[in-house]
């Protein structure tokens, strides 16, 4: 069944002068018919300005459609009875984490969502473990948060999130600002709710080696889907995502720069075990 | 001519219960037209570092020489260390403020004095070395999109004509089309005009592609101070402190451990390329 599913959606930003009236119309999102089955992990690429952030804050009813339908688990966004219901289905993580971080201790911050879903005192800190703890930082839970590295506060962050027990989770480049390693544990930490807690990914990234586990992925242009497919068949297409001012993992770059020298490799090579692989070594 | 550091020391709040020693004993020698990468993890001391040499930060001890003058010491100018030394700030499109991008780069040099007609000219010359079409100049810095607003705000301290350019994490949340034309713009910048450019960097892929030296602090520290290949010859230490090689790095790893005679120094594609097309042809 479908957790997230839109129906040919549009969305106009309005540009509108001080008196009010409309100055120009930007069409975001235009015409996108897609389906997220539950507990799939998806990402979503696309360039500056290509709409996947308008896209995705349609997910968890940031933003309600100009024209067509989002259903997130069967509920129109647009029902106002349905709000609330439909942010806790989707959680929504972002790019900087000093934005979203607001207690003084990290399980504090955690436990600030299921309060105000109002969740009983005791089950509100049973969530609060069990989050931290699928997001490795249950060591944290005493810290406060200007104590914590980047890619730990991320994680507090989607801790934040899953208290709230959604089916899916939004996460719109969470590790834009981050270090290395800060990219790595919040990438892990969002795997393992994957595969371990069955929740729904929706990834939007411009870093292309963190969705080669992805299910499936959606490229955006101009506010369409211009591609989707599984990340193999994605980044096969090296010329086709330049075009698109996307480029493909390091691994698959340099096979698809050995192929073009004549040697048998094929496209979309993801890692670097299987490159080992098609060189026969 | 050269930015030199001697014996740096920060302290954030000392002698307080929350004091916090951000720098310590920072010696190094920066020349004119360096293109230096400064990595670090997150409170490793990176922006405590790059604040101190325009002066937005003093040091706690210790000295900071620009040109062979010292830039804490009474009576030196300032205003003219901020001219000379041009710091783009993360995400520095949240700065821009004014109503159209051409007044917006005008800023700068404006404060610096100069007549109208040199203020209107170097900020026409900043915006076409960052290349930003002359259509984008009279809309609000609004309406452009993220890649070309970082380009606008990056426009209005080049206006300044600086003669070293540091650069907070300028691609961060950038798409990679993006991210490689701000920094080819950055690098044929550097070849025109010989100024010395830091960059702050996560990526180690960019900094690997671009830079001739990586400082990688760590703790207040400098951890390593040497060419991109040589430092990242220490990944197993780089990773430890939160940092890594780039990505091609570790295929040229996995490829030898394979018992293919290839060089592990390399750090892009188009290395990694030629040596393994030399290697199959050898073996």
């Amino acid at each position: 069944m479908a957790i997230i599913e839109t129906r040919d959606l549009v969305f106009d930003y309005i540009r509108r002068d001080e008196e009010g009236n409309v100055e120009g119309i930007t069409t975001a999102v235009d015409n996108v018919s897609l389906s997220v089955k539950q507990g799939d992990f998806i990402a979503i690429l696309g360039h500056n300005g290509s709409g996947k952030s308008t896209l995705a804050k349609h997910f968890n009813a940031i933003l309600y459609p100009t024209e067509g339908t989002v259903l997130v688990d069967g509920m129109d966004t647009r029902d106002d009875e349905k709000l609330w219901d439909v942010r806790r289905e989707a959680g929504m993580v972002f790019q900087n984490p000093d934005n979203q971080i607001i207690g003084q201790i990290v399980e504090e911050d955690v436990g600030f969502g299921p309060e105000n879903l109002g969740v009983p005192t005791e089950e509100i800190w049973q969530r609060v473990e069990e989050s931290l703890r699928a997001v490795g930082m249950y060591e944290f839970r005493k810290y406060a948060p200007g104590k914590l590295s980047g890619g730990q506060k991320q994680r507090v962050s989607i801790a934040g999130v899953i208290a709230m027990h959604p089916k899916c989770i939004v996460l719109d480049e969470p590790t834009a600002m981050l270090d290395p390693l800060g990219r790595k544990e919040v990438i892990r930490a969002v795997r393992a709710l994957n595969d371990v807690e069955g929740i729904t990914v929706i990834l939007i990234t411009h870093y292309m080696e963190e969705i080669i586990h992805a299910d499936k992925v959606f490229v955006m242009d101009k506010g369409k889907v211009a591609l989707q497919g599984t990340p193999r068949e994605i980044f096969s297409q090296v010329e086709k995502l330049k075009e698109l001012r996307l480029d493909v993992p390091q691994v698959t770059m340099l096979a698809h720069e050995l192929r073009e020298k004549g040697l048998d490799i094929p496209e979309g090579i993801l890692t670097k075990e299987e490159l080992i692989e098609a060189l026969h070594l | 001519m050269a930015i030199v550091l001697d014996h740096v020391n920060h302290i954030y709040e000392e002698g307080t219960s929350i004091s916090f020693q951000a720098l310590t004993d920072i010696n190094l020698v920066i020349p004119d037209g360096q293109f230096i990468g400064l990595i670090g993890h997150t409170g490793s001391g990176k922006s405590t570092l790059v604040q101190h040499l325009n002066g937005l930060l003093a040091p706690t001890s210790g000295a900071i020489y620009y040109n062979g003058e010292d830039i804490n010491e009474k009576g030196y100018s300032r205003k003219t260390l901020r001219s000379k030394v041009g710091l783009v700030f993360q995400y520095p499109e949240h700065q821009l403020f004014e109503t159209d991008v051409f007044t917006d780069v005008c800023f700068g040099p404006k404060n610096l004095g100069l007549d109208r007609k040199e203020v209107e000219l170097r900020a026409y010359t900043a915006l076409k070395q960052v290349g930003l079409p002359d259509e984008c100049f009279y809309q609000s810095p609004f309406e452009l999109s993220g890649g070309q607003k970082r380009r606008a705000a990056i426009a209005g301290v080049l206006a300044m004509k600086p003669e070293v350019l540091i650069l907070d994490e300028p691609t961060a949340g950038l798409d990679p089309k993006g991210r490689d034309e701000i920094l080819d713009r950055v690098a044929q910048l550097r070849e025109e005009t010989g100024m010395t450019v830091i960059l702050v960097s996560h990526s180690m892929e960019d900094v690997a592609r671009y830079v001739d030296r990586i400082i990688v602090m760590n703790k207040s520290r400098v951890m390593f101070d040497d060419a991109p290949k040589m430092v990242f010859r220490h990944y197993k230490e780089l990773e430890e402190v939160g940092l890594a090689a780039p990505q091609i790095t570790y295929i040229m790893q996995a490829l030898k451990a394979k018992g293919l005679q290839v060089d592990t120094d390399i750090t892009s594609v188009e290395e990694a390329r030629d040596a393994i097309l030399a290697a199959l042809h050898r073996g």
